[in-house]
């Protein structure tokens, strides 16, 4: 039995020693393979009286147990060390940079059009839209804005004849629709519209968005809830809006919205000219002569409209001090907004 | 408009202070554009009379005035002003005054002569822009006298941006009566007394339109002091108004137009020869302005005239021939009603725009000529002498405009604002707005508008004046109500929104370029079309309409590539205009011809990709760009085969431009390489990669269709065949596919090989198919034989060999 042991004793050392999975099978073998020292052992069991055996093959299973044991986790341990020698070899430095990619990002202008659609379609707006290229008719006449009325003066118009103009407002669009559908109608139309106009404040081209809802019990004050919300919604804060009487030829009453100004929250900055407000678009109801030249009875339907400038909530929103900046297109402008 | 404050308190006083009464005109739809302050910060300066100038003994220009200023004994100051006289009153800034600007006065010794303080000019006190010599003061006023005080220099110019409807706001009286209005108060000046005639002198008027003119007052002045000057207080308020004084006459008309709205004329009577005539302007007839312009007249414009010529442009400006000077001593004065429609549109066409074409356009009191008449008459008595004749009208009442009543519904009222205005306040409100209210029934009023009010007519005007002075800030704000529906998906709107995203994930940038181009650079871009040219360009590169959007997209890159960007990926999403314009004189809807498409469009220059480390460096190619406009096609056109062709574009380079069709083979955009030349010429040094699809034009998406999955294990077989260079990838692909048939599941184009092993002028390429079929597992019997076929059609039509 002490043989028994000194070859356990020999193998576990063995076992130690084998430095791969190949060598540790060749201890294996010699071991526990057929013919392997410790299986002779179990062989050699038959020989012995039936007083020894038990006690034998208790000894002799022992010590096949053990060296299997000491085998698989000598295995174990030299797989481990494989594998841990293969993931290091495999590291790499995963702050490179991902490969080929290339970002690219969308128009502040056009982001805040999106913007304005998204918030409107939460109400059911729909998006309408209309020729740039525009007659005199959806332009002006039909916006109760006749040839030689004072209000032609503010809009610097581009014309291709004395018919045919590049449309100074999204308006006209409110026409369209107005004439081709019936109420009730809630539409925003956003485009671009022109002016003949070019300096650090105005770009001969620029962007508005037009919104009107015609029912038969619109009212001034749905009007002013919901340009509150509209405003609050695109400004993400709870600011101050207030109305304003103007005038516009296409809508009475009229009014200027003011916000309380988004940069300096109403203590008076540069941008709001120290007044603590911002002038963020016009509105009012929809003028009874507009409804009579699309063909809505205005006895039956009431409306409101509004119309914002895009470059302007664009320079709000994202603290732009340079209109021109929007239409220079330089990456480097352009890529501040990806 | 713009006014002293003070002045404007002489009308209507309320209890507010300044801010207050700003806000107030702010809010009621009288925007206070700007508040300035009359007069620069200073302190220290009083009124000085001038006892004694003594010559300088050390210098010419330098006089030694003794001054009094109110003080026990007159002070010694030195003076280089050419108008320094002993009696004059001047400003004297004492020893220790601030000045505007900062200058503070101290003792100084001036060439020897000991100096204590320094008497003013208008200038020196900001009260002008250029003054030459001291401000004379009244002769009255007491030495001592701080010099704010005595000039009520503590005031506030008011300028207020008004909009178009709101003429009755363009003079002092208005702007008064709308705040009596506002604060439920009264005004407080009354109406002009009449000036009785002195001489017996007039001017014949006649007036031939009188539809364009329905009152023309004229008055003759005779004597008056040509050597008279405006009053401090006149010209004071003027310049508060932002005008400069020009003598009385002008001076009296121009404070008769800040302070009533009315705008006068003066003509000088020795130069008028003979009747005044109003009429309208001959074709080519041609008239000097007062500011010395010639301009050339049409029929459609009112005229002053004499039997000779043009006298003036009526309500818009004087002429030059007979305008009132420096030697003028009798004059013609004017007050006239001319119908706005008679005026507006006419100065803008002449390139002008007058105070007085201001008004006239968007209407001056009718009711007002006789009592700015008298007004003005007896202002230019008391500065200037003079006796006045008779007041000659030519009127003709039925032309005058004639406001008419307008029905008033207080549920209509209620409806529009969505609240209910006491029935007393609308009374009220309306009549302190000068309106005529009879009441006809319950909630129903009849209103008749005042005289100056043109922005009157109709039910919704009235609406907004009871909300405007009942105060918008009152009226109730809360969220519609409405029919809610649910409508079709507007897929224009999401392709639009798909495309820009797919395009901007690409590595593309969005840009916005203008719409109108340079017709030059587009000429080079797209000869063919014919561009829309806008009849009044702002500059010659943005003078026409785009026709293709890589016009703006060059111009975009090029500007970033001269600001050191080495990659340059832009896209834009606009519309192009193409068409033509009927003419003038056609009859018919102008717009019919115009075609406004949308179109998505992107420009490709420099690196493949941004400089880094994992790719290796290279240009930007076609198959780059190609990749980007297939996805692009795929997202907006999905389920459609789309295809390319070689074709020749006349901004591309012949050999690197593919037609974009659609599954019928309708063109629906191009894809290519800028010609060089037109590179060169654009002033690219590289190549440059454009494309552009006309959304309109791409098929709209199929919705996906289910198909029955295979359970059967596919095949793959690849092939390598030999082919003439000119052979396409398109004709394979269609030919292996028509051959195939069915079975083929799916063909791809793995590999192209040129060079050994390869005659030239041809090429190699490794297609591999897979195959399937749906109810059974493929022999490879089948599958040869199926190889086979196509191996042969590839021979028969495209002349392909196997490769060995």
């Amino acid at each position: 039995m002490h043989e028994l042991e000194s070859i356990v004793a020999q193998a576990q050392s063995q076992i130690a020693e084998a430095l791969d999975l190949k060598s540790l099978d060749l201890v294996r073998v010699q071991y526990l393979g057929k013919s392997g020292r410790i299986t002779e052992f179990l062989k050699g069991l038959k020989a012995l009286s039936d007083e020894e055996r038990p006690r034998a093959g208790h000894a002799v299973n022992q010590a096949k147990q053990s060296v299997q044991q000491s085998i698989e986790a000598r295995a174990r341990a030299l797989e481990t060390a494989v594998l841990n020698e293969r993931l290091a070899r495999e590291a790499i430095d995963v702050t490179l940079p991902g490969r080929g990619r290339a970002g690219g990002g969308l128009h502040p202008v056009a982001m805040t059009m999106d913007r304005i659609e998204a918030l409107f379609a939460q109400a059911g707006y729909e998006v309408a839209r209309g020729p740039e290229i525009e007659d005199d008719f959806h332009n002006f006449e039909a916006l109760n804005i006749p040839a030689n009325h004072p209000a032609r003066a503010m809009h610097d118009t581009f014309y291709f004849n004395s018919r045919t103009l590049l449309r100074t407002h999204t308006s006209p669009v409110q026409v369209r629709v107005m004439r081709e559908r019936t109420p009730p109608l809630r539409v925003i139309a956003p485009g671009r519209v022109y002016r003949c106009d070019s300096d650090v404040t105005h770009t001969p081209m620029f962007h508005q968005v037009e919104g009107f809802m015609v029912d038969e019990n619109v009212s001034f004050a749905d009007l002013r809830g919901t340009l509150t919300d509209f405003l609050r919604a695109f400004f993400e804060r709870d600011a101050a809006v207030r109305f304003r009487p103007s005038y516009f030829p296409f809508t009475e009453p009229s009014a200027e919205v003011d916000i309380a100004c988004v940069i300096c929250g109403g203590g008076g900055c540069r941008v709001c000219k120290h007044t603590g407000w911002i002038e963020i678009m016009g509105c009012g109801m929809i003028h009874p002569r507009v409804f009579a030249n699309v063909g809505v009875d205005s006895e039956r339907y009431t409306g409101f409209a509004f119309g914002l400038g895009v470059e302007r909530m664009a320079m709000l929103r994202y603290g732009v001090n340079d209109l021109r900046l929007f239409f220079e297109n330089d990456l480097r402008f352009l890529r501040q907004f990806n | 408009m713009k006014f002293s404050e003070q002045w404007l308190r002489e009308w209507v006083d309320p209890p507010l202070d300044t801010k207050a009464l700003v806000a107030q005109l702010t809010m009621a739809g009288i925007e206070v554009e700007a508040v300035e302050p009359v007069a620069a910060e200073f302190n220290g300066v009083v009124v000085g009379r001038v006892e004694a100038v003594e010559p300088h003994p050390q210098a010419d220009r330098l006089r030694v005035c003794r001054v009094d200023v109110g003080a026990d004994a007159p002070l010694t100051i030195v003076c280089g002003a050419a108008n320094v006289a002993p009696g004059m009153c001047v400003p004297a800034a004492l020893v220790g005054a601030r000045l505007p600007g900062g200058l503070t006065i101290s003792r100084a010794k001036l060439r020897g002569v000991e100096s204590f303080g320094m008497l003013c000019s208008a200038k020196e006190l900001g009260l002008a822009e250029t003054s030459e010599g001291l401000l004379p003061l009244p002769a009255c006023a007491k030495p001592g006298v701080d010099v704010r005080e005595l000039l009520a220099l503590d005031d506030v110019s008011l300028e207020l941006s008004l909009t178009p409807n709101r003429s009755d706001c363009l003079g002092i009286a208005g702007i008064a009566r709308e705040i009596a209005a506002l604060n439920r108060i009264d005004m407080k000046t009354a109406r002009a007394a009449e000036v009785p005639a002195a001489i017996d002198v007039a001017v014949k008027i006649e007036v031939a339109t009188p539809e364009a003119c329905p009152r023309y007052l004229g008055r003759v002045i005779r004597g008056i002091d040509p050597a008279a000057e405006s009053p401090l207080w006149l010209r004071e308020r003027l310049r508060r108004s932002g005008l400069r004084s020009l003598g009385p006459v002008v001076d009296v008309t121009n404070y008769l137009l800040l302070e009533l709205g009315q705008p006068m004329h003066a003509f000088d009577l020795a130069r008028i020869d003979g009747g005044i005539r109003v009429r309208q302007a001959e074709n080519g007839e041609t008239f000097t302005s007062l500011d010395g312009q010639t301009l050339a007249l049409r029929d459609d414009m009112l005229v002053v005239a004499n039997h000779q010529g043009v006298l003036a442009l009526a309500g818009i400006i004087g002429g030059a021939q007979s305008a009132v000077n420096a030697e003028t001593t009798s004059i013609l004065l004017e007050c006239a009603f001319f119908a706005p429609a008679a005026i507006t549109g006419r100065a803008r066409r002449l390139g002008l725009h007058t105070e007085s074409s201001h008004r006239f356009e968007r209407g001056v009191d009718p009711e007002l000529q006789a009592q700015a008449m008298e007004r003005a008459t007896q202002l230019i008595l008391d500065i200037a002498g003079g006796e006045a004749g008779p007041v000659v009208a030519a009127m003709n009442a039925e032309f005058l405009p004639c406001r008419s009543a307008v029905m008033l519904r207080a549920a209509r009222l209620e409806r529009l604002l969505g609240y209910r205005i006491p029935a007393a306040e609308v009374q009220d409100i309306l009549v302190r707005l000068g309106m005529r209210v009879e009441a006809e029934g319950d909630g129903v009023w009849q209103v008749t508008p005042p005289s100056f009010r043109f922005d009157i007519a109709i039910e919704a005007d009235l609406i907004e004046e009871l909300a405007r002075v009942h105060g918008y800030e009152r009226l109730p704000s809360h969220r519609p109500s409405s029919r809610l529906e649910i409508r079709a998906h507007d897929a224009h709107l999401e392709r639009v929104r798909r495309g820009r995203h797919l395009l901007a994930d690409r590595g593309y940038q969005e840009v916005i370029t203008y719409s109108f181009v340079d017709a030059g650079i587009q000429r080079l871009l797209d000869p063919v079309h014919e561009s829309l040219a806008l009849a009044n360009p702002l500059a010659a590169d943005i003078a026409v309409m785009r026709t293709s959007l890589w016009t703006g997209l060059i111009q975009a890159g090029l500007h970033n590539l001269k600001r050191q960007q080495a990659r340059v990926r832009l896209f834009e999403y606009g519309r192009r205009y193409t068409g033509a314009l009927r003419s003038d004189d056609e009859s018919g809807a102008p717009l019919e011809q115009i075609k406004e498409e949308a179109i998505f469009a992107g420009i490709a220059i420099g690196t493949a990709y941004p400089e880094q480390w994992g790719l290796p460096g290279r240009g930007v190619d076609f198959y780059d760009v190609k990749a980007d406009v297939d996805a692009l096609l795929e997202d907006l056109g999905r389920g459609h085969a789309c295809g390319f062709e070689a074709a020749m574009h006349p901004a591309l380079h012949p050999g690197q431009s593919a037609r974009i069709l659609d599954s019928s083979a309708r063109e629906i955009g191009w894809l290519g390489a800028l010609h060089p030349e037109t590179a060169d010429a654009l002033g690219f040094g590289q190549s440059v990669f454009v494309f552009e699809l006309n959304l309109d034009t791409i098929e709209s998406p199929k919705d996906p269709s289910f198909t029955e999955l295979s359970k059967f294990p596919s095949v793959r077989r690849d092939l390598a065949i030999i082919v003439d260079e000119c052979v396409t990838a398109a004709e394979l692909d269609a030919c292996v596919r028509d051959s195939a048939g069915n079975l083929l599941q799916g063909l791809h184009l793995f590999d192209i090989y040129r060079g050994k092993g390869v005659d030239s002028g041809k090429k190699s390429i490794a297609l591999g198919l897979t195959l399937q079929d749906f109810s059974r597992t493929l022999t490879d019997v089948e599958v040869d034989a199926l190889i086979e076929g196509v191996l042969k059609q590839l021979h028969i039509k495209l002349r392909a060999t196997l490769r060995e």
